[in-house]
């Protein structure tokens, strides 16, 4: 026991520099991803089938591929069409383009539970659809949509685990590495585990919090 | 892409589906289990479940795997990446499961317990006749939504070797260079695969609800 705790603080700073490096990753992708996905849910609200069509298929792969198979598809597959991106770039991409998809219907859910008389008085008092939605439906609609936002980036952060397969030196990729020299995978891989607890296991009982506090509302 | 790396990357659907089979299984034993356990009305038992399911679901999935495939594998079990793979899904699908079960729980109508204790029925009788089937009809669709996550969760198997769509997309684009259409066809085949899933849940959705009581 005592060997592994002494393990443990040996290794604990190489683990914490990668931990900070999947925050950073999963932090970016979050911050591009969801405005991305409110544009795409104020894009399916169009009736042009035309602009919709592309719209739709960005989401449907974005929440139909495994996130891991878009990865690589990003880091793997765009040098063929003559893009080169680094291993956190193409982690950006891929993990924003995951976001979009799926916030996109969430915030959907969000604008969709604000009551139909808001609009309609919205409309009434002859406000633009602009100032409808920036000062009537936003409002009242992304509150609705948070605790499951924040239920998702806990996920993408769980997911930024994967960007060890395109080599960005994040948490599970320091823990690999450390792994293939010392084979101590046991207590490495518990150590990593720990590590996502304290930040999951929190972050999830607020949700759950939030959530409920949400549902007495309705 | 030629039909040589097509066809191998095909060869993975079959792995990809068996390893969701058996993940769900595994998952919905033990979840119905665990949720057993939080239902149970024993505090001591619904606080080990309610621990374990937070710590099955805080923690990435590729964790568990490396966790178990290289923990256990490489200590006193010989285990196979199958194997590791199914056991650290299974497990995590077991987690979510008891919520999904203990979520459905509350929304077979009270009245169908009072009705079942009212006639005296056994607790067993009034657990498989009565409860069970409207559960199962109630919990179908949030099932098959988990279902066609964890199908494009097992990609993640393919890091410890499981030769699924995802290994045999990387193993065909090491070959050929070629990752363009090789992990387009991977992501296509996951779509493809998840489409059917989600038409016959709906389907059969829509001809179980009318058994359900309100």
């Amino acid at each position: 026991m005592n060997e592994t705790i002494a393990f443990w603080e040996q290794i604990l700073p190489q683990l914490l520099q990668g931990f900070s490096l999947s925050l950073q990753v999963t932090g970016v992708s979050l911050l591009f991803g969801i405005p991305l996905g409110l544009l795409l849910a104020l894009g399916l609200r169009a009736r042009n089938f035309l602009l919709k069509a592309p719209l739709l298929a960005v989401i449907e792969v974005g929440r139909g591929a495994s996130v891991l198979v878009l990865l690589q598809f990003v880091y793997f597959g765009m040098p063929t069409a003559g893009l080169t991106f680094t291993s956190f770039v193409s982690v950006v991409i891929a993990f924003t383009w995951c976001t979009a998809a799926y916030t996109s219907e969430i915030l959907r859910a969000g604008m969709e539970a604000v009551p139909q008389g808001q609009r309609e008085a919205a409309q009434a008092l002859r406000m633009t659809p602009m100032d409808t939605l920036c000062l009537i439906i936003l409002p009242q609609g992304l509150p609705i949509a948070i605790p499951a936002l924040l239920g998702f980036s806990i996920l993408m952060l769980q997911a930024s685990s994967l960007a060890f397969v395109v080599a960005l030196p994040e948490l599970m990729s320091k823990a690999q590495l450390i792994g293939s020299n010392t084979f101590q995978y046991v207590p490495i891989f518990t150590l990593v585990a720990l590590l996502f607890a304290v930040i999951c296991i929190p972050a999830t009982i607020v949700v759950g919090h939030l959530e409920r506090r949400l549902n007495r509302h309705i | 892409m030629n039909s040589q790396m097509l066809l191998t990357i095909v060869g993975g659907i079959q792995w990809t589906v068996i390893l969701t089979l058996t993940s769900l299984a595994i998952g919905i034993v033990l979840g119905a289990g665990l949720c057993a356990m939080r239902t149970s009305g024993n505090k001591a038992l619904d606080a080990i479940a309610a621990c374990l399911i937070l710590i099955l679901r805080a923690v990435p999935p590729i964790i568990w795997l490396f966790l178990i495939f290289f923990g256990i594998g490489t200590g006193i079990l010989e285990i196979t990446p199958f194997q590791a793979a199914a056991v650290g899904l299974g497990l995590i699908t077991a987690a979510n499961m008891a919520e999904i079960i203990r979520g459905s729980l509350s929304a077979v109508h009270k009245g169908q317990w009072e009705a079942a204790r009212a006639l005296s029925m056994p607790a067993q009788y009034r657990m498989i006749d009565i409860i069970a089937p409207q559960l199962i009809r109630v919990s179908l669709p949030s099932v098959a939504t988990y279902a066609i996550g964890l199908l494009k969760d097992t990609a993640i198997a393919s890091t410890i070797g499981v030769p699924e769509i995802a290994f045999q997309a990387t193993h065909v684009s090491q070959l050929t260079f070629r990752g363009l259409e090789t992990f387009a066809v991977a992501g296509g085949l996951y779509i493809a695969l998840s489409i059917p899933v989600a038409w016959a849940s709906r389907w059969a959705d829509k001809r179980m609800r009318l058994k359900v009581a309100r």
